[in-house]
C-alpha cells in the first residue's frame, strides 16, 4: 500500500546502454555529446542524458544568447566599477536600461542604451531561432507542433513588451530593462505610470489562465498520481481502452464537481490555459499607453470598477488652487 | 531517513527559524483603518518599535523664562541683526536654547568668538543667523505644513551641529567612462530608497529642482501625458523617502487603487504636497546660498569639538534638508509636541536683508 502512496519518482527505467535516438535523413546534423544514465536525473525524470541534437539552428541560438548574456552581465559589471564582490552581491539590483524617452526610436550612442538594443537583438533572434528549433525538431520526429506553438505564445507576450508596443509608442524608453529588481521595478512603475494595471481586463484574463494553470496542473498532478496504482500513468491507453484508473478518476471528479475531463481532455485543457495566458497578456499590454492611459479610469467609465467616496469632503488638488504653485 | 537527512534537516530548521525571528516583527501590530473598506487603507503600528523610539522623539525641557530686562537686545548688544526687537533677557534665554539645541558639546565658542561675542569672524554665527530667519519662514509661510505646532532649531539639530539626516546630490561615483552602460543613477542597493533598486538620489530633481512629480494619467484615455516609465521610477524613489522618513506606508496619504486622484487621498498627502514646496524652498533660498561659507570651512569652526563631519557632501555641495531631517522616522517630528510655544522669541525674527550675509 504504502509502496503507491509517494510524490516522487518510484521507478527509474532504462535499457541496457543508452538509446541514441531514431536514424536522422540527410541534411540534419549528427546528434552531439556522449550519452549517459544519471540516477540522481532518473530521481526527477528520465535517467539518460544526451546525446542532444544541435544542428545549425541551436548552435546559431545559443552563440546569440551568449552574445545577448554576455552583453548584459558585462555592463552590470562596468556599473559596479568592475568590482567583482559587488557584482556578485549586487547582482539582483544591477541592471542594464532601455534608452531614455528623448531618443525615441532612434538609435542611441552605445553608452546611453545602445547596449540594450543590442542585447535585445541578440536575445530575440537567439529565441526565433530556438522557435525555429522547437518546430523543426518535432517534425522531424513525426510529433504535432503544440510545443512551438505554446512557445510562440511566450514569444509573442515577449515582442509587445520589448518590440512591439515600443514601435507603437514611438520610443524605446518604453521597454524593459534587463536586470532581477530593474524589470521588477520597471513593473510596478508600468503600473502606476498606466493608472494601475489590475483594472486592464487583459491582465485580470491573464491572471485567470496563469492562477487556472496551476490549479489544472495541480487537478491533473494529484490526480494521476492518485491512481497509479491502478497504471494511471499509462493516460494513452487509458484514452482509447479505459480501465480501473481512468473510470475511478472520472468517478472522483465526477461525484466531487459533477463533471470531469477525460484522458485526453485535461491535456487540451492544460495547453489552452496555459497558451492563454501570455497571449491575453500581451493584448493587455499591447492596449496599455497605446489606447488607454488609465485603466482605473477606463474601468470606472465602462462601468466594472466603483469611484469610491471621498475620505474627507473638500479634498482637492492644492495645485488647481488659485494662484498656487506648481 | 537516514541519520545525516535528520541532522541537515535539523541543521535548515534552525537556520529557518534564526532567519525567521530576525527578519520579521513579532506580532501582533495596532491596524487602524482610514479609508474605505476594501482599499487596505489601513495604517500598522508596531507597538514596541514606538516604544523604542520615544527616546529619539524627547523634548528638552525648556529654560525657565527670564524676568523681562527692559531694554532691547539691540540696545544693550552690538551686532544684533534680526533678534534686535527682543528683550534682552529674552534674546539671553534664546541663546542659552540654541546652544543647547544646536552645539551643547561645543558650547557658545562654536559660533562665537569669546573675545568679541559680537564679532562675525567665525562663519557659524552667520549660518546661524540666515538659519534663525529660514525657521521663522518655515513657522509663518509654510503653516499649511507645520500647523501651529511649528518648528525650532532643534525639530531637525537634536543637539548636533550637522542634522543627523541631511542629503547631498549624488555625484554617482559608478557613472561609467567611454561606451559601456550608464546605470541612469539607479540598479544599485541604496539605503535613500529603502534599498531598492529604485533611482538613488530622488532629492535633487524633486527637494532642489522642482521637476514634475506626477505621472500617473488623469483621463482613461492617451491624452498627452508626457510622464514615461522611468519618470515613475524617480517619483517611486522619492515616496520610498517620504515613507522612510515619516515611518507610514503608501496609504497614509494615498488610495494605491489609483496614486494620482486626490479627492480619494487623505488630508496628509495636501500636507505633504506643501512639504515639498516647504523643502524646496529651504533648500534653494536657504541652504544653497551659504555654500561659499561652507566651502571656504569644509571642516567647521575652530571651536568644533568631536563633530568632524564634512561641511560639504562628496560632491561638494552643502548638506540639505529632506523629510528625514525633522521627521526622523515619525509622521509628526517631536512626535507633534508644540516645542515653538515655549519659545516665542523664535516668531520675532526679523526678516530682512542682513548687513554681512558674506562676512
Amino acid at each position: 500500500m504504502a509502496e503507491y502512496q509517494n510524490i516522487f519518482t518510484r521507478v527509474i527505467v532504462h535499457g541496457p546502454t543508452p538509446y541514441p535516438g531514431v536514424p536522422l535523413p540527410k541534411g540534419d546534423s549528427p546528434r552531439t555529446g556522449p550519452a549517459s544514465f544519471q540516477r540522481v536525473l532518473g530521481k526527477i525524470g528520465d535517467a539518460q542524458l544526451g546525446p542532444i541534437y544541435l544542428g545549425w539552428l541551436g548552435t546559431l541560438s545559443i552563440a546569440f544568447f551568449l552574445v545577448a548574456f554576455v552583453t548584459i552581465g558585462l555592463n552590470m559589471w562596468a556599473s559596479v566599477r568592475w568590482d567583482p564582490v559587488q557584482f556578485v552581491r549586487q547582482l539582483f539590483w544591477l541592471g542594464l536600461e532601455p534608452p531614455p524617452a528623448h531618443y525615441g526610436l532612434r538609435l542611441p550612442p552605445m553608452h546611453d542604451g545602445g547596449w540594450w538594443l543590442f542585447a535585445g537583438f541578440f536575445l530575440t533572434l537567439s529565441i526565433l531561432l530556438w522557435w525555429a528549433r522547437t518546430y523543426r525538431r518535432a517534425r522531424q520526429l513525426g510529433m504535432g507542433t503544440h510545443v512551438a506553438w505554446a512557445f510562440a505564445a511566450a514569444i509573442w507576450l515577449y515582442l509587445v513588451l520589448g518590440f512591439i508596443r515600443p514601435l507603437l509608442m514611438g520610443s524605446w524608453s518604453e521597454a524593459v530593462p534587463f536586470g532581477i529588481f530593474p524589470h521588477l521595478d520597471w513593473t510596478a512603475a508600468f503600473s502606476i505610470r498606466y493608472g494601475n494595471l489590475f483594472y486592464n481586463p487583459f491582465h485580470a484574463l491573464s491572471i485567470v489562465f496563469l492562477y487556472g494553470s496551476t490549479l489544472l496542473f495541480a487537478m491533473h498532478g494529484a490526480t494521476i498520481l492518485a491512481v497509479s496504482r491502478y497504471g494511471g500513468e499509462r493516460e494513452i491507453e487509458q484514452t482509447l481502452d479505459r480501465g480501473t484508473a481512468a473510470e475511478r478518476a472520472a468517478l472522483f471528479w465526477r461525484w466531487t464537481m459533477g463533471f470531469n475531463a477525460t484522458m485526453e481532455s485535461i491535456h487540451r485543457w492544460a495547453w489552452w490555459f496555459a497558451v492563454l495566458c501570455p497571449l491575453t497578456g500581451g493584448i493587455g499590454i499591447l492596449l496599455t499607453g497605446t489606447v488607454v492611459d488609465n485603466w482605473y479610469l477606463w474601468a470606472v467609465k465602462h462601468g466594472f470598477a466603483p469611484m469610491y467616496d471621498p475620505i474627507v469632503p473638500g479634498m482637492a488638488d492644492p495645485a488647481a488652487a488659485a494662484g498656487a504653485m506648481r | 531517513m537516514s541519520f545525516t537527512l535528520k541532522i541537515v534537516l535539523a541543521v535548515l530548521g534552525a537556520l529557518g527559524v534564526i532567519v525567521v525571528v530576525t527578519s520579521f516583527e513579532r506580532p501582533p501590530v495596532n491596524v487602524v483603518q482610514v479609508g474605505q473598506r476594501g482599499t487596505a487603507m489601513e495604517l500598522v503600528t508596531n507597538p514596541r518599535t514606538v516604544a523604542a523610539q520615544l527616546p529619539r522623539h524627547a523634548v528638552p525641557e525648556p529654560t525657565p523664562p527670564l524676568d523681562a530686562a527692559g531694554q532691547k537686545a539691540s540696545e544693550v548688544y552690538e551686532n544684533v541683526q534680526v533678534l534686535g526687537d527682543l528683550d534682552a533677557n529674552a534674546f539671553n534665554r534664546l541663546m542659552i536654547g540654541i546652544t543647547a539645541w544646536v552645539s551643547p558639546e561645543q558650547g557658545c565658542n562654536y559660533c562665537h568668538n569669546p573675545e568679541n561675542l559680537a564679532s562675525d569672524e567665525v562663519y557659524t554665527k552667520v549660518v546661524t543667523r540666515r538659519m534663525l530667519q529660514m525657521t521663522k519662514t518655515i513657522n509663518a509661510s509654510w503653516q499649511a505644513h507645520v500647523g501651529q505646532t511649528g518648528v525650532t532649531c532643534y525639530t531637525c539639530h537634536r543637539g548636533k551641529p550637522i542634522p543627523e539626516a541631511v542629503w547631498s546630490t549624488d555625484p554617482d561615483p559608478r557613472r561609467t567612462r567611454g561606451i559601456v552602460a550608464s546605470a541612469a543613477g539607479q540598479n544599485i542597493a541604496s539605503p535613500a530608497v529603502g534599498l531598492s533598486s529604485l533611482p538613488h538620489d530622488p532629492f535633487t530633481p524633486f527637494l532642489l529642482r522642482d521637476e514634475p512629480i506626477r505621472v500617473t494619467g488623469t483621463r482613461p484615455l492617451p491624452h498627452g501625458n508626457p510622464a514615461t516609465i522611468m519618470g515613475a521610477e524617480w517619483t517611486y524613489g522619492l515616496m520610498f523617502h517620504f515613507s522612510a522618513a515619516t515611518g507610514q506606508n503608501c496609504t497614509f496619504c494615498h488610495n494605491t487603487q489609483n496614486f494620482g486622484k486626490w479627492e480619494s487621498s487623505t488630508p496628509q498627502r495636501v500636507t505633504a504636497w506643501h512639504g515639498i514646496r516647504m523643502v524646496r524652498e529651504l533648500n534653494t533660498s536657504y541652504v544653497e546660498p551659504l555654500r561659499p561659507l561652507w566651502a571656504a570651512n569644509p571642516h567647521g569652526p575652530p571651536e568644533r569639538g568631536d563633530a568632524t563631519q564634512s561641511r560639504l557632501g562628496p560632491g561638494g555641495d552643502p548638506w540639505k534638508v529632506n523629510c528625514s531631517t525633522c521627521h526622523l522616522g515619525a509622521s509628526k517630528p517631536l512626535l507633534g509636541r508644540p516645542m515653538l510655544a515655549d519659545y516665542p522669541e523664535l516668531n520675532a525674527v526679523t526678516l530682512g536683508p542682513l548687513r554681512s550675509a558674506s562676512r
